[in-house]
């Protein structure tokens, strides 16, 4: 094809050189740090979730332990404590757990060769709640009360407590590090920006003398970090997803990951990264760039 | 000051191209670069300005393509006090002005065509609304072959044409240019001397800061002499213009 009709040869180059050799370390540190944010915000998600679970669990169930008073036997004073409770509003289910279950229970307390039998062991009661509207522990109190029993409600109310204690913690300390890493990926774009302006000062001159508006200009560095970012978005969210997805086959909620359990839908979360990446460093690079062409002027 | 008709017309301050005022400048807290210096030049007048090495030629260039700032006094561009001028205004400006720096500037990463549509780019022109024009400035300056030629690949002489096209590809008021031949030899800077009648001849305003006294002699152009920042005003010298033009 002639030169004069071959189009590539006449479609405009960009405005700034398109290739730099630090193009493919900044990629690399923004995509690892979108990488350690895509992995901090499924944590978070698996934290929530773990500790929603465990205070299901625990608001679900309470324990009642039961003691035989004068001449009843511990197996009929369980037996009427359960079915006390079963009648209680709030109660789905009330089970007084055998003998052998109750020391097993006590067991590790004990020396090795203790003899159980000599032993008072109290029976235990499990309780199911209703979860829509459990019953307290002051109404399964007042329930055997009625009936005479000499029993103690747990409601474990006390490890809740510490439950949602350490659920909240954990919660506040994902997000701040969350929040950590958004904000070093911000701060490397901006570096990178501010190093790719110096480095492209000359072209930037050029360009400001001869006549181009501020803005003008710093949208190129806006456009060409934003996709830089963008980019590198995809790749930390990728390799994250991918991560997110393996610890979820390899045993999700019930098997290798009981503490963390990953959920397929919280592989969602992470879908924004590449946007949110390419808008932080489009929002940087902008203002990088406007404050040195300020300068320069 | 010209022999160009649009400038033997009679001199009106408030349509100067440009006008100085008691213009004084200084880069940051250093002593004056240029002092005192009140002159006009009429639209399509060419002078040049003379001076050793660190008189300030490149400094008032500077000022008039709005790089830097007068420290005092007043700069008029094309009848507009440029310190009135707003920032975002600024810009439509200087697509009034071109340069040929020192250094030419020329864009690495963008083909010879490419950096001579350069400012029809900034100022939004479509591709296919200036590629003729293009094409044929660069045929003017001696550069038809080169069109695609990247700069690193151009002799000295072509990249100091393909900087003057940029230069004057928008059809500028103004023209300036800080020492155009100073890395080309003389029969190379005869024919830019040309081509610089040639545009002023079209009406831009041509002013040329140059160390070549040879170049100012044979141009008998008049010359704003800087001496330790200050301005003398000289008289033609040297050859006609008409003989450069044979």
């Amino acid at each position: 094809m002639s030169e004069l009709l071959d189009p590539q040869r006449w479609r405009p180059a960009p405005f700034l050189p398109q290739a730099d050799a630090r193009d493919g370390a900044l990629t690399f540190v923004v995509a690892t740090l979108c990488f350690l944010a895509c992995l901090t915000a499924l944590t978070v998600l698996a934290a929530d979730r773990a500790a929603r679970g465990w205070t299901d669990q625990l608001t679900g169930q309470a324990t009642v332990i039961v003691r035989a008073k004068g001449a009843e036997t511990p197996d009929s004073a369980a037996a009427r404590a359960a079915e006390a409770l079963a009648g209680v509003r709030g109660v789905s289910e009330a089970q007084a757990l055998e003998k052998a279950k109750a020391e097993a229970l006590i067991a590790p307390w004990l020396e090795d060769g203790a003899d159980l039998e000599d032993l008072p062991v109290p029976r235990l009661v499990a309780v199911a709640l209703d979860p829509k509207a459990p019953a307290t522990a002051a109404e399964l109190d007042t329930a055997l009360q009625a009936q005479g029993l000499d029993a103690v409600v747990d409601d474990h109310s006390v490890w809740m407590k510490d439950i949602k204690r350490a659920a909240g913690l954990a919660r506040w300390i994902g997000a701040a590090v969350f929040a950590l890493i958004a904000a070093a990926a911000g701060a490397v774009v901006a570096f990178a920006t501010r190093a790719g302006l110096a480095a492209r000062h000359e072209v930037v001159e050029v360009l400001h003398l001869s006549g181009a508006q501020n803005e003008f200009i710093s949208r190129l560095f806006e456009m060409r970090f934003a996709r830089m970012a963008a980019v590198a978005g995809l790749i930390g969210a990728g390799a994250a997803g991918l991560m997110g997805a393996a610890l979820r086959l390899a045993g999700g909620g019930q098997g290798l990951t009981p503490v963390l359990p990953i959920a397929w839908i919280d592989l969602a979360a992470i879908l924004p990264c590449p946007l949110i990446a390419a808008a932080v460093a489009a929002a940087a690079a902008r203002l990088t760039a406007q404050a040195l062409i300020r300068e320069m002027t | 000051m010209s022999r160009n008709p649009q400038a033997a017309a009679a001199f009106d301050a408030s349509r100067a191209v440009v006008a100085f005022d008691d213009v004084s400048m200084r880069y940051g807290r250093n002593p004056e670069t240029l002092k005192d210096l009140t002159f006009s030049l009429a639209p399509g007048s060419f002078h040049f300005i003379t001076g050793a090495s660190g008189a300030g030629k490149s400094s008032l260039l500077k000022l008039i393509y709005l790089a830097v700032k007068p420290s005092k006094g007043l700069l008029h561009l094309f009848g507009q006090d440029v310190s009135t001028v707003a920032g975002k205004d600024q810009p439509f400006l200087r697509r009034r002005i071109g340069v040929v720096f020192q250094e030419l500037r020329l864009l690495e990463h963008l083909s010879a065509f490419d950096n001579a549509a350069l400012p029809l780019r900034i100022a939004g022109r479509k591709p296919e609304t200036y590629r003729q024009d293009v094409a044929e400035l660069l045929s003017w300056v001696g550069l038809r072959n080169r069109m695609h030629a990247m700069p690193e690949t151009l002799a000295g002489g072509e990249r100091q044409r393909l900087a003057i096209a940029r230069a004057v590809v928008n059809r500028p008021d103004i023209l300036l240019a800080d020492e155009p031949t100073g890395n080309v030899d003389h029969e190379m800077g005869l024919r830019i001397l040309r081509l610089f009648v040639e545009l002023n001849r079209l009406g831009t305003t041509v002013l040329i800061a140059t160390h070549d006294q040879d170049l100012v002699a044979r141009s008998g152009r008049p010359v704003l002499h800087l001496a330790d920042g200050r301005l003398t005003k000289l008289a033609p010298q040297g050859h006609s213009a008409a003989q450069l033009d044979e």
